[in-house]
């Protein structure tokens, strides 16, 4: 029975797809033939019919092309997608790794000790609803290095959601586990290690896989701002470009890649899941 | 008169009321004595504060008055010298069976080799019957009488001086619970081991208990009666309702539940004892202790 609601989910999801796919062909102008191009046309480089919404079939053709050779490199404007989306994983994940080892280590502080929560709460929450973006002109003039910027800009951004769900988990902790600790007159750190990191694993997890889907949405942000190479900078510069089929690939791939991390995370969390 | 191993000393516990109301007065003036290698039961109606005693002995919770002396020293905070069985098993739900035990092993005894403490944590979860598979799932895995008795394994392992045990085989079938009750008292009589156990089964209590605490019904909840169970060791499950004091004792905690818990409950006028009056049955029938002041504690004779 789940089996087969699978295999008919799958049918009705690939029947929705011919069915989009179908519907944006038909709607996509036709590219007049070359030869019937005047004078003038042929001196605009045929730009009219080219900044049009590409139809799927070019799509679908520059994703074979970019995706069969993703890694060139011929020059800092043209970079296969391959090397593109390394680079915006690089800092996603540099930045993100960054605020995760401050974020877990200060929630766990936070949730253990009320006077902390207090303490900090305010400031938790003047900082949280700040766009990330916001802190890029600070990040530009205080660090003076563009990439080094976009790797803070998500950090900052990463840090509030592993935060609050490290500090929400580790507050939580049922009052049973916590006592069983104590009568095995666990240290400090054993009490961590044993107890409480285990029982609050899936609060903290889900604030992870939260922060890793915002930093993924900022680094496209940032790095049309910064410039110079990832997958956002990509984006921009194909729109320069008025290569809008390319524009879409790289919406695609974004798509994809967001998706991919999205589910490694959730894969870690169910690992580190219990049923009581 | 020497201290005893354990005492509980004008013992009294509030819970403040949420929003200021008048504080919940769980129990007052609780005086014990119990003796290294006794083995005591304490009986009550549900709500009346024994889990809250045990928690307090635990040095889990703190006494509002009163202090608790183990040992001619004060309790304060928890140790593993007092083993537990909570109510709720309270087993950490992400560790298999077995790791809840080693775990514990392993606090319990640090200089042991991973071997030894696997061992020894397969020994006493064999002794409540669950090998061969069993130990290496997780909780949610196992019934409630499992986890039951994961949780009697973990605290026997860890080989207390004090056992406190709170309704430790509620979820057993009798024919486990038999067993269980045997491996207990092997144990218990095998070492200088005193243990603290609130049952709610009468039975139970006179088949493995030295002694039998009554408690009223709460507030103001209080040990009214301390029974001394006479019955010679090592009792037979089968043959211990022949004894002469079988019937008499029974009688005695079922009329105590039904009637005296109610009649005797409530707020204490000063004057009167704090310390449970000692009730003992023998040849002659009932015996209260003389220096109770109370109406006397009569047996099927009133
Ligand atoms: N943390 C708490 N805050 C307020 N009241 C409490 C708290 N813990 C227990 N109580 C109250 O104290 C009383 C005694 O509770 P306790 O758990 O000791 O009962 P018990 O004798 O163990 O009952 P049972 O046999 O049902 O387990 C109850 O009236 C309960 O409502
Ligand atoms: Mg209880």
């Amino acid at each position: 029975m789940l089996a087969s609601l699978n295999a008919r989910a799958l049918v009705l999801s690939l029947v929705l797809l011919a069915v989009f796919l179908g519907l944006w062909e038909a709607a996509s102008p036709k590219q007049e033939l070359a030869g019937e191009l005047t004078e003038y046309e042929l001196l605009m480089g045929g730009a009219e019919p080219k900044a049009a919404v590409p139809p799927p079939s070019d799509v679908i053709a520059k994703a074979w092309e970019e995706l069969s050779n993703p890694f060139y490199d011929a020059g800092p404007n043209d970079k296969g997608i391959g090397i593109q989306i390394g680079y915006s994983l690089y800092r996603v994940l540099s930045g993100y790794f960054l605020a995760a080892a401050l974020a877990i280590p200060v929630g766990f502080l936070i949730g253990m000790s009320p006077l902390m929560y207090k303490a900090l709460d305010p400031f938790i929450q003047v900082l949280r609803p700040i766009s990330p973006l916001a802190w890029m002109p600070l990040a530009l003039f205080v660090i003076q290095d563009s990439q080094a910027s976009a790797i803070f800009v998500i950090f900052i951004c990463s840090i509030w959601p592993m935060l609050i769900n490290t500090a929400f988990g580790v507050a939580g902790v049922r009052k049973d586990w916590v006592n069983v600790a104590r009568t095995h007159e666990l240290g400090a750190f054993k009490t961590a290690w044993i107890v409480i990191l285990p029982a609050a694993a899936p609060t903290i997890l889900t604030g992870m896989r939260i922060s890793i889907g915002i930093a993924w949405l900022v680094i496209v942000a940032a790095e049309m701002l910064v410039g110079g190479t990832g997958i956002g900078y990509y984006v921009w510069n194909e729109w320069n470009n008025l290569d809008l089929t390319s524009v879409v690939f790289s919406i695609l791939m974004i798509g994809v890649v967001g998706m991919l991390l999205d589910t490694a995370f959730a894969y870690c969390a169910r690992l580190v899941q219990y049923q009581e | 008169m020497s201290t005893p191993f354990l005492s509980l000393q004008n013992l009294s516990k509030r819970f403040q009321a949420p929003k200021g109301g008048e504080a919940l007065t769980v129990f007052e003036n609780v005086n014990l004595g119990i003796e290294k290698g006794e083995f005591v039961c304490i009986i009550g109606h549900s709500g009346c504060g024994k889990s809250t005693i045990l928690n307090i002995l635990a040095g889990l919770d703190e006494p509002t008055e009163g202090a608790v002396i183990m040992n001619g020293k004060e309790v304060s905070g928890p140790s593993l010298d007092r083993g537990i069985v909570f109510q709720n098993y309270s087993l950490l739900p992400w560790l298999s069976a077995l790791k809840n035990v080693t775990f514990a092993v392993q606090a319990r005894y640090k200089s042991w080799s991973k071997k030894q403490v696997h061992d020894h944590s397969m020994k006493y979860l064999e002794m409540v019957g669950l090998a061969g598979g069993a130990e290496l799932r997780k909780p949610s895995q196992l019934s409630g009488g499992m986890r039951q008795r994961v949780s009697i394994a973990r605290a026997f392992a860890i080989q207390p001086e004090l056992l406190l045990l709170d309704e430790p085989f509620g979820a057993l079938d009798a024919l486990t619970r038999g067993s269980i009750q045997d491996e207990l008292i092997r144990i218990w009589s095998g070492s200088d081991q005193t243990v603290f156990m609130i049952t709610h089964d009468v039975d139970e209590a006179i088949l493995l208990a030295d002694r039998i605490l009554l408690m009223t019904n709460g507030p103001y909840a209080r040990v009214a009666e301390s029974v001394q169970v006479d019955i010679p060791r090592p009792r037979e499950r089968a043959n211990i309702i022949h004894h002469s004091d079988y019937y008499d004792i029974r009688n005695h905690l079922v009329e105590f539940l039904a009637t005296r818990s109610k009649e005797l409950a409530g707020k204490q006028e000063d004057g009167v004892l704090a310390e449970p009056s000692v009730v003992r049955f023998g040849a002659h029938g009932v015996i209260t202790d003389p220096k109770d002041n109370r109406k006397p504690a009569t047996s099927r004779a009133e």
